[in-house]
């Protein structure tokens, strides 16, 4: 056989091997093969964007984490504040009503005492009225035990009778 | 990266060329000196012969000599003529060619030595008959047989793990094939045909590439059933050569063709009346396959041939005198030692250089125009 004639029948051999070959690896190889590379460079790449994704969503969250802490400190400081306003507003409020209460309890205190007052000044006047009532009567019981001086007083209430 | 790149591809080109010419120049040499060896020696051992014993095709595989008695391995003669009909046998009936077997032999001298030829009832060839169709599964056959059983068996189970597990990391001879195959498909074909068009072309340059590469492999392990010269023969590399001329003008697109039959921006008078273009472009589209074949079949052959060489030169030295001998074989021995080192490059480079050729091919085929 020579080196550079073509031989048929070798020619032959090969395209049908080449061919048989290639119908075969194409169907059950290389479409596999290329399909399953193209997934994992699908697969990787995908990785990398949620990644990505991921850590800037992380990002975002700490921004907003930071964000929902400051505003936290924020809203407790005005609550603190607040509080302590509403507490002195009652302490104070209750300080005024409790004066006023005082005040009122008081006047009503000093009403009734001055009511209690009067009506024991007028029960004192009554009961010296009429001690002296009796005083006079006892006096005038005494005084009278002799004429002259029955007749003295009865000249000197008339004298005063016709005064009147 | 990229810098690295683009300075990376015009120092593979420079190596490229400059290994083909001068794995073309070697061959050349080789052969004529080979072949003044073979006229003027005459002390028995004929280099030339021994040579090209071993790098062309043969109807039985060779395994050795012991006492001038040939061993090897028969293989299934295929012939078919008109008179005779089909004829199936095993090469030993020929008896290293030199007995005739149900009228057929192999011949010995002239254009057609080495083929089998219709054969007279005294045993020598019949002149008058036609040649038969000869499909016989000769050493060559044998041995790509091989390589693509080891090939479809390598990516066939490579195959059924990505259908299986297809997000898993590769794993043993997985691992092996998958850069290789990463590589054809990003650095050969994708760059070559482009993003868009690139995949339809996958599978039949993923079987080109690794065809030509394990075929290549294979033919420099010289151990049965390996270590046949196939893709240094002319026959095979046509047939590759012929599918690349198939994948290219097949996908060949309107622009493709317009560029070949009605060339833009040529004078009128370059088509009209004598279409000069045109033939010049039909030219074209046969050289490319057929350069595709020459510098495969050149560069494998050349390879062979200087490695094949360099063993000869034990038995030219040891003719000369045993302890001659002994010291050319330690030569010899490191020589061939590095010229196999070279042809596993030459292995993989051919195998590249075929596949992107094809691909570029290819992609002008396919090309829309800017």
């Amino acid at each position: 056989m020579h080196l550079i004639t073509p031989d048929f029948g070798l020619f032959f051999w090969m395209l049908v091997t080449f061919m048989l070959v290639f119908i075969i690896l194409k169907r059950f190889a290389w479409k596999p093969i290329v399909q399953a590379l193209k997934e994992r460079e699908n697969n990787i790449r995908e990785g990398i964007e949620n990644a990505e994704q991921a850590s800037e969503e992380l990002a975002n969250v700490k921004v907003k984490s930071e964000k929902v802490i400051s505003d936290a400190i924020v809203e407790r400081d005005q609550l603190i504040r607040q509080g302590r306003e509403l507490k002195e507003k009652i302490i104070s409020e209750a300080r005024l009503q409790a004066e006023a209460e005082a005040k009122k309890i008081v006047e009503a205190s000093k009403k009734l005492i001055e009511e209690e007052k009067t009506a024991a000044i007028n029960q004192i006047k009554v009961q010296i009225a009429s001690l002296s009532v009796e005083i006079a009567e006892k006096i005038l019981r005494k005084k009278l035990e002799d004429d002259i001086m029955q007749k003295e007083l009865m000249t000197s209430l008339l004298d005063e009778f016709k005064l009147n | 990266m990229k810098s690295y790149r683009k300075l990376i591809r015009p120092l593979i080109t420079l190596l490229l060329s400059a290994l083909i010419a001068g794995q073309a120049v070697k061959a050349e040499h080789a052969q004529l000196d080979l072949q003044i060896d073979a006229e003027i020696d005459d002390l028995g051992f004929d280099p030339g012969a021994f040579i090209f014993d071993h790098i062309a095709d043969a109807y039985d595989w060779h395994l050795f000599d012991i006492d001038g008695k040939h061993y090897s391995v028969p293989l299934p003669v295929i012939l078919y003529t008109r008179k005779k009909g089909l004829n199936i046998f095993l090469s030993n009936r020929f008896d290293h060619g030199h007995v005739a077997y149900r009228g057929f032999r192999i011949e010995t001298e002239g254009p057609k030595k080495g083929k089998i030829v219709v054969a007279l009832e005294d045993g020598t060839t019949d002149m008058e008959a036609a040649m038969p169709l000869n499909l016989s599964m000769t050493k060559n056959v044998v041995g790509m047989l091989f390589a693509a059983m080891v090939m479809t068996g390598i990516f066939l189970s490579i195959g059924r793990r990505y259908r299986r597990k297809p997000l898993e990391p590769p794993k043993g001879i997985q691992s092996l094939f998958e850069p290789i195959v990463l590589f054809v498909i990003d650095d050969i074909v994708k760059p070559a045909i482009g993003e868009n068009k690139y995949e339809p072309f996958l599978p039949y340059l993923l079987t080109l590439f690794f065809f030509i590469w394990i075929n290549n492999m294979l033919g420099l392990i010289p151990i049965f059933p390996m270590g046949a010269n196939v893709t240094g023969n002319i026959s095979v590399t046509a047939g590759l050569a012929l599918t690349s001329f198939l994948a290219v003008n097949l996908s060949g697109n309107k622009h493709y063709w317009q560029h070949i039959f009605n060339t833009p921006n040529v004078p009128f008078f370059l088509k009209l009346p004598i279409p000069i273009m045109p033939l010049i472009e039909l030219i074209g589209i046969i050289t490319k396959p057929f350069v595709l074949a020459i510098r495969l079949f050149a560069n494998i052959t050349a390879g062979h041939i200087i490695t094949m060489g360099f063993f000869t030169l034990i038995f030219i030295f040891a003719q000369v005198s045993p302890a001659f001998g002994y010291g050319g074989t330690v030569l010899a021995v490191g020589f061939g030692i590095f010229i196999t080192f070279l042809e596993l490059l030459v292995a993989l480079i051919q195998a590249y250089v075929f596949t992107l050729l094809t691909s570029l091919f290819i992609a002008a085929a396919v090309d829309d125009g800017h």
